[in-house]
């Protein structure tokens, strides 16, 4: 059977890794292929790049970044932020990237979902969605723009549709969660397992051991994502998958 | 010197890095003589069987491969590369493939709980305890893959446990098939890698 996937996820601003990382005594921290290298040995199963460079252009700094990751770190990569045409794929995915993650512009342009599946394949096309619990509504939301704007799709309906539409693999943000380290919101990749037949990265929550053992016991979600309980060393990834394989969760 | 065919497929370009990583002299090349003279093949692929055959065909190697193969150069078919080694396949159509192996490329079946892809890590089980048995069995290794291979059960080295048992090594004496991405597999792929530069470059220089 395959794996549940642990992957740490990297906030990257203009070739450089923006939040601090010290769980490894790195001289220069803020090195993306340093980190990554690091997260490697510590047995990442995949790595998730967000490009938050502010202006356009330096957007490019992105694919050297990916270039030099790649010829060192020999794992699943994927690459998201700022992605707006298929050619801003084709340069990522020849750099070295193994998928790319789309999020504003699988809303405001659907069609380039498509146009990446056709081209390179739903298994390189990843959909970010960055969702929020509407209670007066009942339902959850999409939001765009880093969280900034809201939208009136519906989050389970918005993931059928970009399935639909040819992703391979849906990461999935939950913001009421994000930043709070009270674990992940099961209820919603509950919802979304069951709505889906494709892998699903679950994000946003995650404080303590026990909230990856929730998420891969209550839920049918391939892979959790965490940034800061890692960059900070407050858990680390063999301490994870340790605790995991006692649960009887499956990990490499 | 390891020559990548070079026929204008995805994961070619990692495949090098890789090489160059663990300093294995390596080159991309679709000349005939350059592969016909290497000391190892790696056949890499992304993509789909028919479409990967016709590149081939366009650029005459499919029997330079045939040829290669028979003559005894080491030679390693990863993921569509492998799948390309055998005699047919069936993505889009019936197509022939190189028919070095024996054995045809199907699709994974559709069951309840199994996603296609098959996409992720999964555990290598060894059938045999050869060279490539040896490093991979219990090893969790990194698939991306709909179509897997059906053939005896002499040519299977290690296989992964999905919705049916996926042949994830495959090997006929200097030919070897990998359904798997060696060279996203972190340390474990990479020890494959080298084992397959022992086998082409060292042995052969102790074999001269």
């Amino acid at each position: 059977m395959l794996t549940k996937r642990i992957v740490p996820c990297l906030d990257v601003d203009n070739g450089r890794v923006k939040k601090g990382v010290n769980f490894v005594h790195l001289t220069d921290v803020g090195d993306p292929a340093d980190i990554a290298a690091a997260y490697e040995k510590q047995g990442a199963d995949e790595l998730v790049f967000l490009d938050i460079t502010a202006t356009n252009e330096d957007r490019g700094a992105m694919v050297t970044t990916i270039e030099k990751v790649a010829s060192q770190v020999f794992m699943p990569l994927t690459v998201g932020g700022g992605i707006h045409s298929v050619a801003d794929m084709q340069a990522l995915l020849k750099a070295g990237a193994d998928k790319v993650s789309l999020n504003t512009a699988a809303v405001t342009n659907p069609e380039l979902i498509t146009a990446g599946a056709e081209k390179f394949g739903s298994q390189c096309i990843v959909v970010a969605i960055d969702v929020r619990f509407d209670e007066k509504a009942q339902r959850y939301r999409v939001y765009t723009n880093g969280g900034q704007k809201v939208t009136d799709l519906d989050a389970i309906e918005w993931a059928k549709e970009v399935v639909n539409r040819g992703a391979g693999e849906l990461l999935v943000t939950s913001m009421d969660q994000d930043g709070t380290k009270a674990g992940y919101d099961l209820a919603l990749y509950q919802a979304l397992t069951k709505a889906v037949a494709v892998p699903i990265i679950a994000s946003g929550g995650c404080g303590k051991l026990s909230d990856f053992s929730d998420l891969f016991q209550q839920t049918k979600v391939d892979a959790a994502l965490a940034a800061s309980v890692f960059h900070y060393g407050e858990l680390t990834i063999p301490e994870v998958k340790q605790d995991l394989r006692q649960k009887g969760v499956n990990v490499r | 010197m390891i020559v990548i065919v070079d026929y204008d497929t995805g994961n070619t370009r990692n495949l090098k890095k890789a090489l160059d990583y663990l300093n294995v002299p390596n080159q991309l090349s679709a000349d005939p003589a350059t592969i016909l003279a290497a000391d190892g093949i790696i056949l890499p692929g992304v993509g789909a069987f028919q479409k990967a055959m016709l590149a081939l065909q366009e650029r005459q190697l499919i029997s330079v491969l045939q040829t290669a193969a028979a003559k005894g150069q080491p030679m390693l078919g990863i993921c569509l590369g492998m799948q390309l080694l055998f005699e047919t396949g069936y993505e889009f159509g019936e197509a022939k493939g190189l028919g070095i192996l024996p054995g045809e490329i199907v699709p994974l079946p559709k069951k309840k709980g199994y996603k296609v892809p098959h996409m992720g890590w999964n555990t290598n089980l060894a059938t045999q305890s050869n060279r490539f048995g040896k490093i991979f069995d219990q090893q969790a290794t990194y698939f991306v893959h709909s179509y897997y291979a059906q053939t005896s059960a002499r040519n299977i080295v290690a296989q992964a446990d999905y919705s049916v048992e996926i042949p994830s090594i495959v090997q006929q004496n200097n030919v070897i098939g990998m359904q798997f991405h060696p060279e996203k597999s972190g340390a474990i792929g990479l020890k494959g890698l080298n084992a397959f530069k022992e086998m082409a470059l060292d042995e052969r220089l102790s074999r001269n």
